[in-house]
């Protein structure tokens, strides 16, 4: 049996999630008809079923899962939505999978505007769409007022991971170069600028983006690539660290070259954090052999997501496992994890 | 950035470094006052192109670092309270007390939330008029006029549900502490270019006179910090204790009238323990008695709430310069900012986590 | 300690009986109160902390110390040409 969608009709404005719309009833069919299906539905979804019945192409397949909590649940360049769905479809297409499918678990909060929802499964069904995924199994729950924040957003995806590519952290080699896909930090700070109490008037953008298209072509042009990262939470800094750390090798990049954008660099002073500690959402950070790093960088510039590619630095044999930075005036300084949640100081 | 890049230019850094190379004609031992200067220095890596003649000291410039155990406790106590928004600037909530930080009150249930500026504190109090909002005004002279003026509103708005914190410290007294120790080894200062933008530098003056040491307040960019050594430098090897001003685009000789007139309505000067160091004598600042009724230690009662630190922890060495971070026994093994035994390990200002975190195997680079 | 960055000024208000101003960061715009500096004019430059701005910065002295720099340089070791990234000019 398929269900026709429902008329995607603007919601009453006031109307907001009630417990009885997680508890199986009248009201979680009316969200499904009303909020959800009329966006999202597909031959999948239209099944009701609880379970999407897949077929996969040949080959190995990637699986990956995330859950979103961001606040704002609402963010220049984005919501969470649009963050839940390019995240999952990134993690798979820095593993080398071409993503396919992706599953999504909502967990709203008692009283979380309904219009506000609608808008956010709007974006998921937007991004989806743009990534070439499909959104084929979903859940929702409601919980009390206070128990979670808002929304909360777990999506989980399926890829088929091409053929001849062996992508891993493990993979990297003395003399291989790193590239970064464009600027740095844009994310992180559009969230923390955004905050309430931090006295910003801020427009920073997040980059929240989905990489499998650019990543795609640079595989197509270079499959021999060693590894790939998105530098999500913990930033540059943290991803350069696994790296280093997973190969046993060192990793010494160049102060000047890491690309920030100027206001995102201008709210990092304020705040006193570093532009590498700063989470990305549309960023990438790929080591390569150094003869096909020219190939690798003209790929991603003709891309809209890597038109500032660059090479930061490359793999050494010393300070195994460690991340080092030159600086602008020759010294050298360890760049390290950051510890924890990024916190605005003042001294 | 106007005013920051030109104060990073490498070719500009270089050619003063080669003018200190040029200039040292012996070893000497300088202090930065200011754990906003050994940030910068430390992470520019200025240190390791400096000559070897040139000892760079760190010194208790951290208000992080030196706000005293007890008043650390007394806000985790404060901040655990039911009705109680607890806010404070980021850098306080790694600070570990006794056995919690801030972090860990907050995840026991407390309200704590980060602000940039202390009126921010005081818009909370205004949108939550049946909360007590508690600010954790923390500070040397530079943040003083913001922690003041939160105060000075809060008692002309009649705002009675704010009240503060207060672990206020000044340099000039530490500065005479640490001279006037047996184990001082400083020779000369860079003085705290942001301190002194509110203060001014005449205040230093009888401090260079009395001690015999050249003071030089200066800014927090490589370029600005090089400058100021290089003229350290020549007032030392020239044998003249005075007080020269590198940092004139915001420092003047008597200050920020504006705010020192703030501070002294709102505050008057007490005796001061420092964390790691101990009392130092005229070096803090509390509220006047006009504004006692924003005294939140007193509002709560937690006046009698005492603490002791940890024995291995030798903090107060490390902030008054005689032991460098990476020379305490417990340095990167029971120490390190995820589980630090001092202030000094988790403040980004902090000399020890600026060794732990730009500096830890130097030696391997 | 005092973390404090220069901002430009392009906004002056009010707010509860307060002086206040909208300086611009390098881009980020963040809110300042300007009751320590009530000289200030829009299109200066001040220094941010904690919220407030603590000084106008002097424009004819940064001019001055850059302008001493700058002989500096001209007579210094190094040569805008010259590589100073690597250590081996150390």
């Amino acid at each position: 049996m398929t269900i026709a969608p429902a008329c995607p009709l603007p919601l009453m404005q006031h109307e907001t999630v009630q417990m009885a719309h997680g508890a199986g009833g009248r009201l979680s069919q009316t969200l499904m008809q009303r909020v959800f299906m009329p966006h999202l539905h597909n031959s999948f979804l239209d099944l009701l079923d609880d379970q999407a019945k897949l077929e996969l192409p040949a080959g190995r397949t990637a699986f990956t899962t995330d859950t979103y909590v961001v606040s704002p649940v609402f963010f220049p360049g984005g919501n969470i939505g649009e963050l839940a769905v390019n995240g999952t479809v990134n993690d798979l297409a820095v593993g080398g999978a071409i993503p396919l499918y992706l599953s999504t678990g909502f967990v709203l909060e008692e009283g979380f505007s309904l219009v506000a929802l609608e808008t956010i499964v709007m974006s998921m069904a937007s991004a989806a769409q743009n990534a070439g995924v499909i959104i084929v199994t979903g859940d929702t729950k409601v919980v009390g007022k206070g128990q979670c924040d808002s929304i909360f957003i777990n999506t989980s995806g399926i890829g088929t991971i091409r053929e001849g590519v062996n992508l891993s952290c493990c993979n990297l080699k003395k003399g291989d170069c790193i590239i970064l896909s464009g600027t740095v930090g844009d994310h992180g700070m559009a969230i923390m600028t955004s905050r309430e109490g931090l006295s910003f008037q801020s427009h920073i953008t997040s980059d929240c983006a989905a990489l499998n298209g650019m990543i795609g072509k640079v595989l197509d042009a270079v499959p021999m690539i060693h590894a790939m990262r998105d530098p999500t939470r913990g930033g540059v800094a943290a991803t350069l660290n696994e790296l280093a750390h997973s190969s046993s090798v060192g990793i010494e990049i160049n102060e000047t070259s890491i690309p920030v954008k100027p206001d995102v660099r201008g709210a990092c002073e304020l705040l006193g954090i570093d532009p590498l500690h700063v989470a990305n959402e549309g960023k990438l950070v790929l080591v390569v052999p150094a003869d096909c790093s020219e190939t690798v960088l003209n790929v991603m510039r003709a891309h809209e997501h890597g038109r500032d590619a660059v090479i930061i630095g490359s793999v050494v044999n010393d300070h195994p496992g460690m991340v080092v930075m030159r600086t602008v005036f020759g010294s050298r300084r360890i760049v390290d994890l950051p510890l924890g949640e990024q916190l605005p100081r003042i001294c | 950035m106007k005013y920051i890049d030109e104060y990073r230019d490498p070719l500009l850094a270089r050619n003063l470094l080669e003018e200190i190379k040029r200039k040292a004609t012996r070893h000497w031992t300088i202090m930065e006052i200011c754990g906003g200067q050994t940030h910068s220095i430390i992470r520019n890596g200025i240190d390791q192109l400096l000559p070897d003649s040139i000892e760079l000291v760190h010194g208790p410039g951290c208000p992080v670092c030196v706000t005293p155990l007890e008043s650390i406790e007394r806000a985790l106590l404060i901040a655990a309270k039911k009705d109680v928004i607890f806010t404070s600037f980021g850098d306080m909530l790694r600070v570990p007390g006794c056995s919690k930080d801030l972090f860990m009150v907050r995840s026991e249930g407390g309200d704590v939330r980060i602000v940039f500026s202390p009126l921010d504190a005081l818009q909370i109090a205004r949108d939550n008029p049946l909360k007590e909002i508690v600010f954790f005004a923390v500070g040397f002279e530079t943040t003083a006029p913001a922690n003041a003026m939160a105060v000075y509103q809060a008692a002309r708005e009649g705002i009675e549900n704010f009240s503060v914190i207060v672990s206020q410290v000044m340099v000039p007294p530490a500065m005479c502490a640490i001279l006037s120790s047996p184990d001082n080894r400083v020779q000369g200062f860079l003085a705290a270019g942001h301190v002194c933008a509110i203060m001014g530098y005449e205040e230093y003056e009888p401090v260079a006179r009395e001690f015999n040491v050249p003071i030089v307040p200066t800014g927090f960019e490589p370029v600005d910090l090089l400058a100021g050594i290089l003229k350290t430098l020549e007032l030392l090897e020239e044998g003249r204790s005075e007080v020269v001003n590198l940092y004139r685009r915001v420092v003047s000789r008597e200050g920020n009238r504006f705010a020192q007139e703030t501070i002294r309505k709102v505050f008057e000067v007490r005796d001061r323990q420092w964390r790691g160091i101990g009392l130092i004598p005229g070096s803090g600042l509390g509220l006047r008695p006009d504004f006692s009724r924003f005294d939140a230690e007193k509002k709560f009662n937690v006046t009698h709430i005492c603490a002791s630190e940890s024995p291995q922890c030798k903090s107060g060495s490390v902030l008054q310069g005689i032991l460098k971070p990476d020379a305490c026994p417990a340095f990167a093994r029971e120490c390190t900012p995820e589980h630090p035994l001092g202030a000094t390990m988790v403040s980004s200002e902090g000399a020890c986590a600026a060794y732990y975190n730009y500096h830890r195997n130097a030696y391997s680079l | 300690m005092c973390l404090a960055i220069p901002g430009k000024l392009f906004e002056i208000f009010d707010e509860n009986g307060l002086k206040m101003g909208t300086v611009d960061v390098n881009g980020a715009k963040t809110r300042a109160c300007l009751e320590y500096v009530p000289d200030i004019q829009i299109g200066q430059y001040t220094i941010i902390h904690a919220g407030f701005a603590l000084k106008i910065i002097d424009e004819e002295e940064a001019a001055e110390s850059l302008k001493l720099w700058q002989e500096l340089i001209e007579s210094g070791a190094f040569q805008p040409d010259d590589d100073l990234s690597s250590a081996d000019s150390l």
